[in-house]
């Protein structure tokens, strides 16, 4: 393949986790698929699109909605020698089902003094933006981070999509793969123009663990992930006429967090914006803050969050804009770091 | 049956169906030219009740509002059924600042203490609140009961089965019903379910199950009726499971590929079928279900037109009512 076709090939968020799993399914046969409306139907968000078709129902099962049983069915599995990949169709739903998440699949292969591995992958729906109310808006990434044991990454982009669950799937731990519905591409959505994007074909692994810097500037630094990276993106670029150059980075993952990653980009610039889709206390941003503190980073300004303010996210559009990381309230804390 | 209880199961049935309808069309109205979930005067999910009309009418008929009822991510027609007020659960689904819960909430999130009603859009979870609400009705002894409703796909939820254990075992005012659509989402009852009848599976629990097949009303009124007069007199739970049907999508905008029946769903639907019942038994004739039907739009339009004249909530109470 030339570069060229790698180059021009633009797929959305959906396709691109779809060709992950599709082609590591090719490579190894213990790959396995298994979740509500996986099969037929191609994943309500679209993440296992055809594979039904191609792999069979062998290796793409629908399952009762009974997400203690398949999850911990997937625990057992991947114990057994196979990888599978588990789709909790909303993150929300992660209420019913968290003890085999936090208790088992994560703590198993420190219980077991390393002997006895996880390999799986849990794949769940995150964000809002939509009017779908309190239960099925959350992403609640800094809820599984805060529990040690599953590698957590959440892509920003179609290609990160792919290489970050081909990743996932070869990862020997078990890896929570939380990816926004916002950046899927669905037709049934409102299109983020940058939910298509160039996807190399061949099979890449992202690193899971590794920060990238998604927009290069000298001024502040915004430190966010998956749906906020694109908004960030969008903000720096209506500012740069202003003089202020925004550096945009994408964490990536939250388990392992690349601190590194932040404290060099925010020793470049001095100024620190945290914008986060989760719930503000007691999470990611949080985290965020800490990590410069500790390590000593200068700051020409107080840092700021951008996050959900710490209530339930409201199904009215006046008020689930007003908590979301939306773009205005992006800009604002941008200009305000810049003093 | 008498005919006036015949009646009013068919009125109840128009009643709901006339709301479906009224939010199908708005709800579509304004999605266009690319159909977007989040656009328009209704945003987000929605799951409409058309076709299950028997199931809350034949239920709710033996209640009043003391008792409790706990529905789905798919509630209006349990909410109308039990007597909620459709003016605040219009404006609720329009995300207005007079709605149940002040635009807070939507549509999978009703909470009306005047008829104790409640719903959740995750599956299956209205069943613990439902017995927690019993157990206040029994000590309080004034004879008001709980009514959980669920899916057949959320009969598989590990809370349907703790809460069934749970109501038998201390004996709770509670009548369990379980909806069986055919379908949750796209996989289909037989993918799901390991045995042919939930009602089977009241009898892990040491309580009556009942199945209720054709999408019958009066089928419903009859189980319901025994269930009801079971818990409000001290004899514990029921567990009724009605064959009833999605006629429309899980969802607005679920293109339903995955369904082979689509062609004769329409066919099913089981408000001519009982109006043609009701005419042949000389229960109603023509120009009274006309009327009944213009009294039901009537209300509709009305609970949509306050809806849609009330203030939408201000961003900057976007915080409130996190905390009492
Ligand atoms: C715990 C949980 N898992 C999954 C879902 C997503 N979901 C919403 S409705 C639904 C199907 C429910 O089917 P059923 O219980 O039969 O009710 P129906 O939609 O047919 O009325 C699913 C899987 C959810 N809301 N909650
Ligand atoms: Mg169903």
């Amino acid at each position: 393949m030339t570069a060229t076709t790698e180059a021009t090939r633009r797929l959305t968020g959906s396709k691109a986790m779809v060709e992950a799993i599709a082609q590591e399914m090719e490579r190894d046969p213990n790959v396995i698929v298994l979740g509500e409306d996986v099969g037929t139907y191609g994943g309500i968000f679209g993440s296992t699109t055809g594979l039904l078709d191609t792999f069979g129902p062998d290796r793409v099962m629908d399952t009762p909605i009974s997400e203690t049983a398949f999850i911990g069915l997937g625990i057992g599995a991947a114990v057994e020698g196979l990888r599978p990949i588990v789709e909790l169709m909303f993150v929300d739903f992660f209420g019913v089902c968290m003890d085999q998440i936090y208790n088992h699949m994560a703590k198993i292969h420190f219980e077991s003094g390393g002997n006895v591995k996880v390999p799986m992958v849990l794949m769940t729906a995150v964000g809002g933006g939509y009017s779908d109310g309190a239960q099925h808006s959350q992403t609640l990434w800094g809820m599984f981070a805060h529990l040690p044991g599953m590698k957590v990454v959440v892509p920003s982009n179609p290609a990160d999509a792919k290489g970050l669950m081909t990743a996932a799937i070869r990862d020997d731990n078990p890896v929570i793969y939380l990816f926004h519905k916002g950046l899927q591409g669905l037709v049934w959505m409102a299109k983020q123009s940058r939910a298509m994007g160039n996807v190399p074909e061949e099979p890449y692994e992202v690193e899971i663990g590794k920060a990238a810097v998604a927009r290069e500037g000298a001024d502040v630094t915004i430190v966010t992930l998956s749906l906020s990276v694109q908004h960030a993106i969008e903000v720096a670029e209506e500012l740069a006429p202003e003089g202020i150059d925004v550096e945009v980075l994408d964490l990536r993952s939250l388990v392992p967090l690349d601190r590194d990653a932040v404290a060099a980009s925010v020793a470049k610039t001095g100024r620190l914006v945290v914008v986060d889709e989760d719930y503000q206390s007691f999470g990611l941003s949080g985290e965020i803050i800490a990590t410069v503190a500790e390590r000593g980073v200068a700051l020409k300004s107080a840092p700021i969050r951008v996050a959900v303010p710490d209530v339930p996210i409201p199904y009215a559009r006046e008020l689930e804009y007003a908590v979301l990381p939306r773009q205005d309230r992006i800009r604002d804390a941008v200009r305000k770091v810049m003093g | 049956m008498e005919d006036k209880t015949r009646a009013d199961l068919f009125t109840t049935m128009v009643q709901i169906r006339a709301f479906e309808e009224a939010i199908l069309a708005d709800y579509h109205a304004d999605k266009k030219p690319a159909w977007d979930i989040g656009a328009g005067l209704i945003p987000g999910e929605m799951h409409l009740s058309a076709g299950q009309e028997p199931v809350a009418a034949g239920v709710c008929a033996h209640l009043d509002n003391r008792d409790a009822v706990t529905a789905t991510h798919r509630p209006h027609h349990f909410a109308i059924a039990h007597g909620m007020d459709i003016n605040k659960l219009a404006a609720e689904i329009y995300g207005r600042e007079t709605g149940l819960g002040r635009g807070r909430g939507g549509h999978m999130h009703l909470f009306d203490p005047d008829t104790h009603f409640s719903c959740s859009g995750i599956i299956a979870e209205g069943y613990p609140p439902a017995l927690g609400q019993a157990l206040a009705f029994k000590r309080q002894g004034a004879g008001a009961i709980a009514v959980a409703v669920t899916g057949e796909g959320a009969a598989n939820q590990g809370a349907f089965h703790e809460s069934l254990n749970l109501a038998a075992l201390w004996n709770l005012p509670v009548v369990f019903v379980v909806e069986d659509n055919d379908w949750a989402i796209s996989v289909p009852r037989t993918s799901s379910t390991s045995v042919l009848s939930n009602a089977d599976r009241a009898a892990a629990y040491g309580i009556p199950g009942i199945r209720v097949e054709d999408n019958s009303v009066e089928g419903v009124y009859d189980a319901a009726g025994e269930a009801v007069q079971r818990a409000r007199s001290g004899g514990g739970p029921t567990l009724i499971e009605v064959h009833t049907l999605r006629l429309w999508g899980h969802f607005e905008g679920d293109a339903q590929a995955y369904r082979p029946e689509l062609p004769e769903v329409p066919g099913r639907d089981p408000i001519p079928s009982y109006e043609q019942q009701l005419i042949a038994d000389a229960v109603l004739d023509e120009t009274q279900i006309e009327q009944l039907r213009d009294e039901a739009k009537k209300r509709v339009q009305d609970a949509l037109d306050f809806a849609k004249s009330s203030p939408t909530p201000d961003p900057s109470t976007a915080t409130h009512y996190v905390f009492a």
